[in-house]
């Protein structure tokens, strides 16, 4: 099962035929991930050779869905088009956008995001590293070799700290992990994975890997109080931030006395969430929660 | 980025938003005659990025020029909360009858735009928040039809505000989607004695995201005042000044963030934030190093990568290449892992730098970044 995305969902590639996008993709169908076709309307007719696959280019998402039933969009365009890119998207009725560009004006993120939720189009992103379901589809940038399937789903706003954890924890496995990105405003939440999570029978433990800023990681624990019944282990990074510097995603910055790394982490743990002190610490708190679980046996 | 009051007030001004009379200078002497232009009486206010100007005696009235001169004199080198003063507005003073406040501010959790209006302004938003909640009023702005008159009259309406701020709410709304602003917040926004409606005291911050389409910032204007950062971003580094004596190093922002709490838990404290990104190529290594050794205040540098996209033989190599160019001078330690670490930690035991050491997991070697910096 796992979330979002699974080796049925068909993929398109915005800006494919860009370097990023031309070496991301050959990255993708390396792990499996079926992709289907690039769009660029300058390039609509053409095929792109990858290994022994030859990928089509659509003018538009709405021609490249009408030709191979895509479902998943993974937008690589440049800042100043990615805005354009996600309501071309969500106007044809695609369900998961999956932005990877950095860098894009909030403002377009705050027109895109709602409009796309108006549309029925998920979001995941901007400013992320996607999101994979191991050994089945790979829709973004996330490394697929450090790593196998199995029974944890993740939710991070970072990258490098989910590769990490997905890397210590590679012998016990991945349902899915999704990067949902590290700028003020995203498309998909903590909270949506966790309910999505909750309802995955493939996923049995929860790692939530948040960061100083805002307060989505205070909500994620209210939401587990209420909601989650399956283990869930957190990590927060950025408890040596000082107040009023961004600390390089766009979201990351303590304002005044709001968004500080230690009232996530006394939030998460209110909530019964196990919160390590270091990634490996985290990963070794997932270890003792799987151990823990009655009647469970370690594979 | 934050603007300075001064250039919030500009912006405002190019908007159609009234706002008092007022000139900058960094000079005393210039300010006497900028005093003698205003009519002589001004207020006297220190540029800095900062809250509670005032209490921190940033903010004086000055009854002539003579006096301006003196009063900016005092001012201008000032210390305000580590923000050095060194620019002065003089502003003509403003008959006061009601002050109001009103900002625009990002909802992250809501993913779009609130508005937030008082008709008790002056004061810090905060405080009226918490001590009546029911004098702030909070209205959502849906972003595909932004603040329209109507919209605006619904703000002004909730919080109390006479029905003459709603064109000034308009306004605003548009220095905030024009500009590509995170934040515009006036406060106070007063009504005067004549009855026009002023901007008296404005904050802007403006999305750093924006600059591609932003003209009016100059590539130069990083907003950093600190000489290192300054440095750091005219090579493209993301690099944060920290106060702490072990160098940082890593791919990633959210595993930097995650070194620096890992290095201040062993009992040292992280010189800086610097995140290097996915390519970790042999110039940017060497420039993050010599960012990072021009900080006199670092004893031990910590390299943390962990290889996902770039495997860590090419981080190795990067690093080694850095090492030719960069003279090394304090010690260096080294965490690989990830792809190909193996083949990574074998390239820099190869290369065998009498100061490079190697530490196979993140603990230890921020633990022995941590040792070799508070035993230096």
């Amino acid at each position: 099962m796992a979330i979002y995305l699974t080796k049925e969902s068909k993929v398109l590639v915005q800006g494919m035929t860009g370097s990023e996008g031309m070496k991301h993709t050959r990255r993708m169908l390396a792990a499996g991930t079926n992709v289907v076709g690039g769009v660029n309307p300058r390039k609509a007719g053409r095929t792109v050779d990858f290994d022994d696959r030859a990928v089509p280019v659509f003018g538009t998402v709405a021609d490249g869905m009408r030709a191979t039933g895509a479902d998943v969009t993974v937008v690589f365009v440049p800042p100043a088009f990615a805005k354009a890119a996600v309501l071309e998207a969500a106007d044809a009725g695609i369900g998961l956008a999956v932005v990877i560009t950095e860098g894009i004006p909030v403002h377009d993120s705050v027109a895109f995001t709602t409009y796309a939720g108006r549309k029925g189009t998920r979001v995941v992103g901007p400013n992320c590293p996607g999101l994979i379901t191991p050994g089945q589809s790979n829709a973004g940038i996330i490394p697929a070799d450090i790593t196998k399937p199995g029974r944890i789903g993740l939710v991070s706003k970072s990258g490098t700290l989910t590769y990490q954890l997905m890397y210590e924890l590679r012998d016990i496995g991945f349902s899915t992990c999704v990067g949902i990105g590290g700028d003020p405003v995203v498309g998909t939440t903590h909270i949506d994975c966790l309910a999505a999570f909750q309802d995955d029978p493939d996923t049995e433990l929860i790692v939530l890997i948040g960061e100083i800023g805002g307060d989505a990681e205070e909500r994620a624990a209210a939401y587990v109080r209420e909601h989650v019944t399956k283990p869930v282990v957190g990590y927060i990074a950025g408890f040596t931030a000082p107040e009023g510097k961004t600390m390089g995603h766009a979201g990351a910055i303590v304002s005044g006395s709001s968004g500080t790394a230690q009232a996530k982490k006394e939030a998460l743990e209110a909530a019964g969430v196990s919160v390590g002190s270091t990634p490996t610490e985290t990963a070794n708190l997932v270890l003792t929660r799987l151990e823990a679980r009655p009647g469970e046996q370690r594979q | 980025m934050d603007l300075y009051e001064h250039q919030a007030r500009e912006l405002f001004e190019e908007h159609g938003i009234l706002v008092p009379r007022a000139e900058v200078t960094d000079s005393p002497k210039e300010a006497r005659e900028i005093a003698r232009r205003l009519g002589g009486r001004v207020v006297v206010k220190a540029q800095v990025k900062t809250g509670g100007r005032g209490k921190a005696g940033g903010v004086k009235l000055a009854a002539d020029p003579a006096a301006a001169e003196l009063t900016a004199r005092q001012i201008l080198g000032m210390d305000i909360k580590g923000h050095r003063v060194g620019t002065v507005m003089l502003a003509r003073p403003v008959d006061i009858e009601t002050e109001f406040y009103v900002s625009y501010v990002l909802d992250r959790a809501a993913g779009r735009f609130l508005a937030i209006a008082s008709a008790e302004g002056g004061m810090e938003i905060e405080e009226v928040a918490a001590t009546r909640p029911d004098a702030v009023a909070r209205v959502p702005v849906d972003p595909a039809e932004g603040v329209t008159s109507a919209k605006a009259g619904e703000i002004a309406e909730a919080a109390g505000l006479p029905p003459q701020t709603v064109d000034v709410l308009v306004r605003l709304w548009q220095v905030l989607v024009r500009e590509d602003a995170l934040l515009v917040e006036v406060n106070p926004l007063v009504r005067t004695r004549q009855g026009q409606i002023l901007a008296l005291d404005g904050k802007v911050t403006l999305d750093d995201n924006a600059r591609f389409r932003q003209a009016r910032w100059g590539a130069d204007d990083t907003g950093h005042d600190d000489a290192l950062e300054a440095a750091a971003a005219a090579k493209g580094l993301n690099y944060v000044k920290l106060d702490g004596e072990v160098g940082i190093i890593g791919n990633g922002a959210g595993l930097v963030m995650s070194t620096l709490d890992v290095v201040a838990g062993c009992g040292a404290r992280p010189a800086n934030f610097l995140d290097i990104g996915g390519g970790a190529s042999a110039r940017i290594m060497a420039d993050g190093l010599s960012v990072i050794l021009s900080d006199p205040a670092v004893k031990s540098v910590f390299v943390n990568v962990f290889g996902g996209i770039t495997a860590c033989d090419a981080v190795a190599d990067g690093i080694v290449q850095a090492l030719d160019t960069v003279h090394l001078t304090k010690p260096l330690v080294v965490r690989l892992d990830g792809n190909n670490a193996p083949r990574g930690r074998a390239i820099l035991d190869e290369h065998a730098h009498p100061l490079v050491q190697q530490v196979t997991t993140m603990d230890g070697a921020a633990r022995r970044a941590a040792e070799l910096a508070t035993t230096a």
